[in-house]
């Protein structure tokens, strides 16, 4: 058994005063100065604790409130009030919500899995990931004790091109290469933000978490420094379409490089091949109709490594686009037919904002999933896109520090790494590799809605 | 009220106000200075809103105020106020309770119940919640010109949990719920003490959890359903067998796959002693029973139980993986009297939110695949089927048993009756701040057992209104008639308008 894969995390606090659901509201006027003010029974002491936060000028009220409701509710001349911060629901967007966004600040400070008491209290299903649910086992299975455990879950899969059959000599030796795989412990890459101000602390940052987490990160000649040398190893080179003479000296003590799809890209392909044997070559494919073609054409041509990337929200591209879940099933599906689906590896990405969306992507047929936006607001991003429109980034990203933002990083997914396993874990499975494509071990919403629900109010 | 068919008397109502000073009202009424103390809005206001106060009426309940749509009444006190003198206001606090399962509405619907045992009179939706599927999109479909000429009283509630025929009681229980397992540690004892002692009211059932068996709940013994989980806390013989009802749980709906995790703040002295550990020290709950990997392991499980107490009932609870179906006729042949299926989006102590939201099926699905699959095994009548995670209201109640439940268990309803304003802050520090899910010696006190019992017997009186003035607009005469009857339900998203006969509800 390989040694148990464990991600050390330390709590990193936030820079800035995190935006919270709610304020507190507490008038002065009309206060009859209690002696045993209901301000000093808070069980959770936020009163006493209370102090402004200079830079942003917010109150520590506001977010170390747990909304208990006992101070509203007992002040003798109910002077105090809870109301919505509409800054908290101007966060992200539709997709992005204020909910999420929050929910990986907190994983990014603490390491922790967000964990809650009193039921589940959101929406039914939604669109999207949220159209799924995944499998527990009940008792038929092995022991298995997901977090606390004792037993081990393997979340290592292996990214490359595998031979389908083996070939061997009359005396039984080896005949067919070994074949080149790049084994990763998470099934998690990390992309690079599809926005963000241009700060060389972002690049440095994700390469050094990368390091931390054993995965890789991408980055690319344009970002390369030599201080960099060191975290080589996390790298994954990204070369963009058409960049005609490719930088090949980087390539060595890479292991992994990404071309974007093109008509020649398979040439590119061998030609790096050809310059470093020991390269993994990554193809990467903007998701759309045309996809599932494009795929096994790739396939059937030699390549190792596909990573099918739907934009920001998880659309493909194009008009009336799918979800890059349901794209993503169409092309494991069809790779499954046509027996080629174990040749190649399959890295999914865009759209992906919590652990849950790793784990139904790798449900959906990935072998791996790209994240990105979440690796911006593990460094308190708010996703307000100003970026975009050249306006100053509201949480200074372009001068953030590599170190801080790094472990927030770390913290992030060691806590996606968590999720997982509490998620394989109710499933009885102990390696990530046979999640890969289960769907047997989901459920989802329009086959339940179509069974249980659509022959209601029939009399028979 | 009265069951003419069994005669069980439902348990009294009587007025509980909230226990804190400002209830957490909707509106927030004002009075203004010109007031010159006439009185009449006092007179007028059915409700109860205002008491005499020395310069002024003092707004005492504005929880009860109907709010804009009193306008429309001729008691309504801003338009009759000689001194128009009274101004209404939303209330910024209301807006920010509970979430999309549980709205502003429904929990100030289910206090409304808990305080006067009564259906709301306010413009609140007490029926669904806004969650956007399951339950919020299922809606009744009553018949036309049915049940219109008989009495509430000659409608039965009654169901019974032991449909085998194996010769072991055949316990009844007056009303199609009982109360599911809240672990001592999990929630204060006042708080289990509440449950407990409003089910005995009722005449059904509590369920202890698995944080063993507080001798506080020794003189309620025959309402109490003792639980054997994974981590076997405080199970000794003697609880076993001072039941009628144990309950095996072999996964919880909210963390299905999971282990149960008590924080080390939580376990106290008293706790520990209870489940015979050590104070100070978190208590895992492994998952899954250890001893059991196959039906056969299970059957072994229950003759087990079945042996150390010859009168006992077994229930099984699990929760709902794709495979359900499977998993309910397995319980059925290792001889087990009731399952209850716990759903996904049900209530719990503390789980990681990515399972309380992803894993396992909701009950909706759950209960008409194990209800289908059970009648063409044609084991149906033979097993009592109970159903639990994300029933919050009478109306959900209703709807699951139209599903194919022959019942309900409940819990987290329990603890909103008990004013919990679902922080989901269960599991932190001292525990809950508002004395229903701690151990802090200093907040448990801030529930007494004789108020809380009586929150929830309210509540339940309100829903027991709502149950069978659903049962007698169907037609209806025992909610047994209501087991499975997909044909009285519709689905907002697949109705199909020219095929419905009959009133939809609201």
């Amino acid at each position: 058994m390989p040694p148990k894969y464990h991600i050390e995390t330390h709590p990193v606090p936030n820079r800035l005063a995190p935006i919270s659901r709610s304020g507190v509201v507490a008038w002065e006027e009309g206060c009859l100065k209690c002696a045993r003010c209901v301000k000093k029974q808070c069980v959770y002491r936020v009163y006493e604790t209370r102090r402004l936060d200079p830079g942003e000028m917010r109150e520590s009220l506001d977010f170390a409130c747990k909304d208990c409701f006992r101070c509203v509710q007992n002040c003798p001349k109910g002077l105090i009030q809870k109301t919505l911060d509409p800054k908290f629901r101007a966060l992200g967007d539709h997709y992005w919500t204020g909910e999420i966004i929050s929910r990986l600040w907190f994983q990014a400070e603490t390491g922790r899995i967000p964990v809650s008491g009193a039921g589940y209290g959101g929406a039914f299903s939604g669109p999207g990931f949220d159209s799924m649910w995944t499998d527990m086992s009940e008792i038929v299975r092995p022991t298995r004790d997901g977090i606390h455990g004792r037993e081990y879950i393997s979340t290592a899969v292996d990214l490359g091109r595998r031979p389908m059959a083996l070939c061997f000599g009359g005396q039984g030796e080896l005949l067919s290469p070994a074949p080149l795989l790049m084994e990763i412990p998470i099934p998690v890459i990390l992309d690079r933000p599809p926005w963000s101000p241009p700060s060389r602390g972002i690049s440095l940052a994700t390469l050094k978490a990368a390091k931390i987490l054993g995965t890789l990160a991408m980055t690319g000649p344009e970002l390369w420094e030599p201080q960099m040398e060191p975290l080589k190893e996390a790298a994954l080179w990204a070369f963009p379409r058409g960049s005609e003479e490719l930088p090949w000296w980087l390539t060595q003590g890479i292991h992994l490089v990404e071309l974007e799809d093109g008509p020649d890209v398979m040439e590119k392909q061998e030609k790096l091949k050809g310059l470093n044997p020991e390269l993994i070559v990554m193809i990467r494919l903007e998701l759309g109709k045309e996809s599932k073609r494009r795929v096994l054409e790739l396939a059937r041509g030699g390549a190792e490594v596909l990573h099918l990337k739907a934009d920001p929200w998880g659309r493909e591209k194009g008009e009336a686009p799918r979800f890059v879940l349901q794209a993503l099933k169409e092309i494991h599906f069809h790779l499954v037919e046509v027996g080629l689906r174990d040749a190649l590896s399959l890295v999914a990405g865009g759209g992906v904002a919590m652990a849950e969306h790793m784990c139904k992507l790798i449900i959906a047929g990935a072998d791996a999933v790209s994240v990105d936006v979440p690796l911006l607001a593990a460094m308190e991003c708010r996703v307000c896109r100003r970026c975009q429109e050249g306006l100053a980034c509201p949480v200074g990203l372009e001068k953030v520090d590599p170190a801080w933002a790094a472990a927030r990083v770390r913290n992030l997914l060691a806590a996606w790494h968590n999720q997982l396993l509490e998620v394989m874990g109710a499933m009885g499975m102990r390696d990530v590799r046979r999640l890969r494509g289960e769907m047997g071990r989901a459920m989802f919403f329009e086959d339940l809605e179509r069974e249980f629900f659509s022959n209601l109010g029939r009399r028979s | 009220m009265v069951d003419r068919s069994n005669g069980f008397v439902f348990p009294e109502v009587k007025r509980v106000p909230s226990r804190f000073r400002n209830p957490l009202a909707q509106y927030r009424l004002a009075i203004e200075g010109n007031c010159d103390n006439c009185g009449l809005c006092g007179q007028l206001c059915p409700h109860g809103v205002f008491l005499p106060g020395a310069r002024r009426p003092r707004v005492v309940n504005p929880q009860m105020c109907a709010g804009p749509e009193c306008g429309f009444e001729d008691y309504c006190c801003i338009n009759r106020c000689p001194q128009r003198a009274i101004s209404l206001k939303p209330n910024p606090s209301f807006e920010l309770l509970g979430d999309l399962r549980w709205t502003p509405e429904l929990l100030a619907s289910t206090w409304h119940m808990a305080e006067t045992g009564e259906i709301p009179h306010q413009s609140w939706n007490y029926r669904t919640g806004a969650s956007g599927g399951g339950f919020d999109k299922l809606r009744f479909l009553f018949p036309p010109r049915k049940g219109l000429y008989f009495n509430e009283k000659d409608i039965s509630l009654s169901i019974t949990l032991n449909r085998t025929g194996d010769g072991r009681p055949q316990i009844q229980i007056p009303v199609p719920f009982y109360l599911g397992g809240m672990s001592y540690g999990s929630i204060s004892i006042h708080a289990m003490l509440s449950r407990v002692r409003a089910a005995a009211s009722w005449g059904t059932f509590c369920c202890t959890g698995e944080g063993g068996y507080p001798d506080e709940l020794i003189p309620y013994d025959g309402h109490v359903i003792t639980q054997v989980a994974t981590g076997l806390f405080g199970v000794r013989e003697e609880t076993i067998q001072r039941v009628r009802i144990v309950e095996f749980k072999y996964a919880q709906g909210a963390k299905p796959g999971l282990g149960g995790h008590l924080l080390g703040d939580k376990v106290t002295p008293s706790v520990a002693r209870m489940r015979e550990a050590v104070a100070g020290s978190a208590l895992f709950s492994p998952f899954p029973f250890h001893s059991v990997y196959s039906v056969e392991d299970h059957k072994k499980h229950i003759d087990w139980i079945k042996q150390v107490n010859p009168q006992a009932l077994v229930a099984v609870k699990v929760s709902t993986p794709t495979d359900v179906d499977m998993v309910a006729v397995g319980s059925f042949f290792a001889g087990a009297h009731i399952i209850q299926l716990d759903g996904s989006y049900g209530g719990t102590g503390a789980a990681p939110d990515i399972a309380k939201k992803n894993i396992a099926m909701p009950i909706e699905y759950a209960v008409p695949k194990v209800h289908r699959f059970l009648t063409n095994e044609g084991i149906r009548d033979k097993i009592t089927l109970i159903a639990s995670g994300g029933i919050r209201t009478p109306h959900d109640m209703a709807k699951i048993i139209a599903l194919g439940a022959d019942g309900v268990c409940l819990g987290t309803a329990d603890l909103v009756a008990l004013e919990c304003v679902r922080c989901h802050n269960c599991e932190s520090g001292r525990g809950c701040a508002r004395g229903i899910a701690t151990t802090d010696p200093e907040l448990t006190g801030l529930i007494q057992p004789e108020w809380g019992t009586q929150r929830i017997i309210n509540m339940y009186s309100a829903w027991m209104k709502v149950l069978r003035s659903i049962l007698r607009r169907l037609g209806m005469k025992s909610v047994r008639e209501l087991v499975g009857r997909w044909d009285a339900l519709v689905h907002l998203d697949h109705l199909q308008p020219e095929g419905i006969q009959g009133e939809m509800e609201a």
